[in-house]
């Protein structure tokens, strides 16, 4: 075990990968002499050279298209976007390319790229630098969608993503860059929980709740709180978010028959939406109250001094969970 | 890829008789070998590519044209005859097809358009591998790695990024094996192709741009998409640029042979517009009279690329009734074969859906696989319940 921070462990992750395939190859914006805008391929290319640490032009359909190409020929592009805002216009490479060419081929042409992007609001930036594009991806077919929570799954799962055939939207979230945790770099992949699965992070009785990526932090500072008022609280991390493990996320369900779901992404059609919508089909008859949602809102990401209103922090995912258990909250008297 | 200086990739360009200036040269006048009347022009820079075809080399090259436009022609009736659901024909663009197609080698890879039926044929497709999609059987109808072709792309100038991309691959493992993106006048305009301009240039990949300038992009014509020659663009991002008339076989072949040269060794991308005429429709869907006039597609109609070379092999003597009626035989067949294998297609079946989406099964889509399953054996026969749910 070694303490390190989230970057580091993703750093090492990709380190990790580099050795044991020559196949892996990085590319992206500012990935070599700097090592990235956050320092996350830091080193690499120093190591492993201009040849697998690419920098490339500065265009995203430029970076995921010819992503494409070197996956037709054998490679396995492990490519990062800047910010979660500048994926867009690699947003028809993505989802009309990446996502399809499987299913296209009838399984002739495999995929596996792994694209990194740091996401997520909370450290001051300006526009374009904090949003949270992961529900664009999980609704389209062919993508796996996995988000970190903390540095040793940061570490795995990273290894995980470039080890699958498939392509893998690899969600960080940055504001917990620099955050520390116990890293075992000796892990073995076979060994170590799948990236498909969910964790429950808390283990608790009264009330589910789940959360991704930077909230988790947050989701399990609540479930501290309300122990203290005598509210036991599960908290999971979904870790996947596409596909979703139901099996897990059931299973708490069934258990404290109240469900509550975080993100910082707008509530409308986000993953909130999904799971609150699945979870009632599978488990109608176990809960005792509507899912509730507590989620960023549905405005475009606020200006900084804003920001701390958008995101849920720890006082509104307790007063989500209040909701859920019908105690007084702050909708308490109204209708619906 | 990833060469230190751009540029300095490997050995200078070159072919017989061709000096490297040659090489450098952008855009310029239309390169042609053989004029819309059939006669063989010698042009200084070209000749020496094209100078070890033989006779019987020509006429294979008359055969594909026949062929190709025959399968244009087939596609075309079965489209009619609601056997495929749309067809994009070719007609007027078979030299450009052949010409290039033909001058690759086995081990290059081409990442085509759906318009680039001609170049999947002479890759070694099978005819209805080429229709299988159009008849909605398929997304597509080969596997890329058996014929080295990618499936056709629908999204415009998408793949001339998977070509750069296949090309930095090339260049990264040592090979000295091209990659070809097929692309029109319309794609040109896409960022995704400037971006592989870039990306091409930046890294000096070994990739050849192709594009066919049929002159239109469905209802829009060249001038809107270009104020300049298309060609002259490349300069622009630093990629050295031919335009050739697309109408002539081998002068296209000379251009292909250039660019796969300087690519084998070295010497980076090539960007070669080959200038053609879309005579038919769009696609099967359209209605060119609605937006281009019939004098038009008269001039270009003169200077049609098979009868232009079967007017060469007039003069050369070449087109004796034997092998005319040889190549009629051959493009019959291949029709006939074309036309059986459209309508002998096995249907696919309805849970076939849920197939590849991922590499391994996934609980969510099992899920929903089940549960369809159920749905349709609740009408006793899958099939015709599915045929009906279509129809509702
Ligand atoms: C990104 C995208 N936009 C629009 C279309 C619709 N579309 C199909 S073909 C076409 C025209 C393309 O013209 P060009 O690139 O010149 O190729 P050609 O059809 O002439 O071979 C258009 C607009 C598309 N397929 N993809």
């Amino acid at each position: 075990m070694t303490q390190m921070t989230f970057a580091r462990a993703i750093n090492s992750g990709l380190r990790k990968s580099l050795e044991n395939d020559p196949k892996v190859i990085l590319m992206g914006e500012d990935i070599g002499a700097l090592g990235g805008v956050f320092r996350v391929t830091d080193g690499l290319q120093k190591d492993f050279g201009r040849h697998r640490v690419v920098d490339t032009p500065l265009a995203e359909s430029g970076i995921m298209g010819t992503a494409v190409g070197l996956a037709y020929r054998g490679y396995r592009p492990v490519v990062e976007i800047q910010f979660d805002g500048f994926i867009y216009p690699a947003f028809d490479q993505i989802v009309s390319q990446v996502a399809k060419m499987h299913y296209r081929t009838q399984g002739a042409v495999k995929m596996p790229i792994t694209i990194r992007v740091p996401f997520g609001g909370g450290i001051g930036s300006p526009e374009h630098h904090s949003e949270s594009p992961e529900a664009y991806f999980t609704h389209t077919s062919g993508l796996r969608v996995v988000s970190v929570s903390n540095p040793q799954d940061a570490h795995t799962m990273i290894q995980q993503a470039i080890a699958c055939d498939d392509p893998v939207l690899y969600f960080e979230p940055k504001r917990r860059y620099h955050d520390k945790g116990d890293v075992d770099e000796s892990l073995d992949l076979s060994a170590a929980l799948s990236m498909e699965k969910a964790r429950v992070v808390t283990e608790g009785k009264d009330v589910t709740l789940v959360a991704y990526g930077p909230l988790v932090k947050t989701a399990k500072d609540a479930a501290l709180a309300a122990a203290d008022e005598g509210v036991s609280v599960e908290v999971i991390d979904l870790r996947s978010l596409a596909p979703l493990d139901f099996v897990t996320l059931e299973a708490s369900v069934r258990k404290t028959g109240r469900l509550v779901i975080t993100h910082e992404a707008g509530q409308s059609g986000g993953l909130g939406a999904e799971v609150a919508a699945s979870i009632t089909e599978r488990c109608f008859y176990h809960l005792e109250a509507a899912p509730v949602r507590v989620t960023g809102f549905d405005v475009p990401y606020p200006y900084s001094k804003l920001e701390m209103h958008h995101l849920p922090g720890l006082d509104r995912i307790l007063d989500g969970v209040d909701r859920a258990l019908g105690r007084p909250n702050s909708l308490s008297g109204l209708e619906g | 890829m990833f060469t230190d200086d751009a540029g300095k990739g490997g050995i200078a360009a070159g072919g017989p008789g061709n000096s490297a200036e040659s090489n450098r040269r952008t855009g310029g006048d239309l390169v042609q070998l053989i004029t819309p009347g059939g006669e063989r022009v010698s042009h200084p820079e070209f000749d020496s590519w094209v100078q070890d075809v033989s006779d019987e080399q020509l006429g294979a090259l008359y055969e594909d044209m026949v062929v190709i436009r025959r399968i244009d022609a087939e596609a075309t009736a079965l489209q009619r005859q609601g056997q495929l659901a749309l067809w994009p024909p070719l007609l007027g663009q078979e030299a450009s097809q052949i010409g290039s197609a033909r001058a690759l080698r086995d081990d290059d890879f081409v990442f085509p358009s759906y318009r680039d039926n001609g170049v999947a044929y002479c890759r070694g497709v099978n005819v209805e591998d080429i229709v299988r999609a159009w008849r909605g059987n398929a997304l597509s109808g080969w596997d890329p790695f058996t014929v080295n072709v990618a499936t056709q792309q629908i999204i415009i100038g998408s793949q001339t990024l998977h070509a750069t991309g296949y090309a930095m691959g090339i260049q990264n493992d040592g090979a000295d094996s091209v990659a070809v993106a097929y692309f029109g006048d319309g794609a040109t305009s896409e960022g995704d192709v400037n971006e592989a301009l870039v990306f091409a240039a930046s890294f000096q990949a070994p990739v050849v741009f192709f594009c066919q300038n049929n002159h239109w992009a469905i209802s829009e014509p060249v001038r809107l998409q270009s104020h300049i020659q298309i060609a002259d663009r490349a300069a622009g991002f630093g990629i050295p640029s031919m335009r050739v008339d697309g109408n002539d076989v081998l002068a296209v072949m000379a251009a292909m042979r250039v660019a796969l040269d300087r690519a084998r060794h070295g010497g980076g991308p090539t960007f070669i517009e080959a200038v053609t005429y879309r005579m038919g429709p769009h696609t099967t869907a359209d209605d060119p009279t609605r937006y281009r006039d019939a004098n038009e597609l008269e001039d270009w109609a003169a200077k049609d690329p098979i009868s232009r070379l079967k007017s060469l092999l007039e003069r050369k003597g070449l087109l004796t009734a034997e092998f005319e009626a040889a190549v009629s035989a051959k493009a019959d067949a291949v029709a006939k074969a074309l036309r059986a294998g459209t309508i002998n297609m096995p249907e696919p079946q309805p849970l076939d859906i849920f197939r590849h989406v991922y590499s391994t099964s996934n609980s969510w889509l099992d899920r929903q696989q089940d549960h369809y399953s159920r749905y349709l054996a609740s009408f006793g026969d899958p099939a015709e319940a599915a045929s009906e749910e279509g129809a509702r």
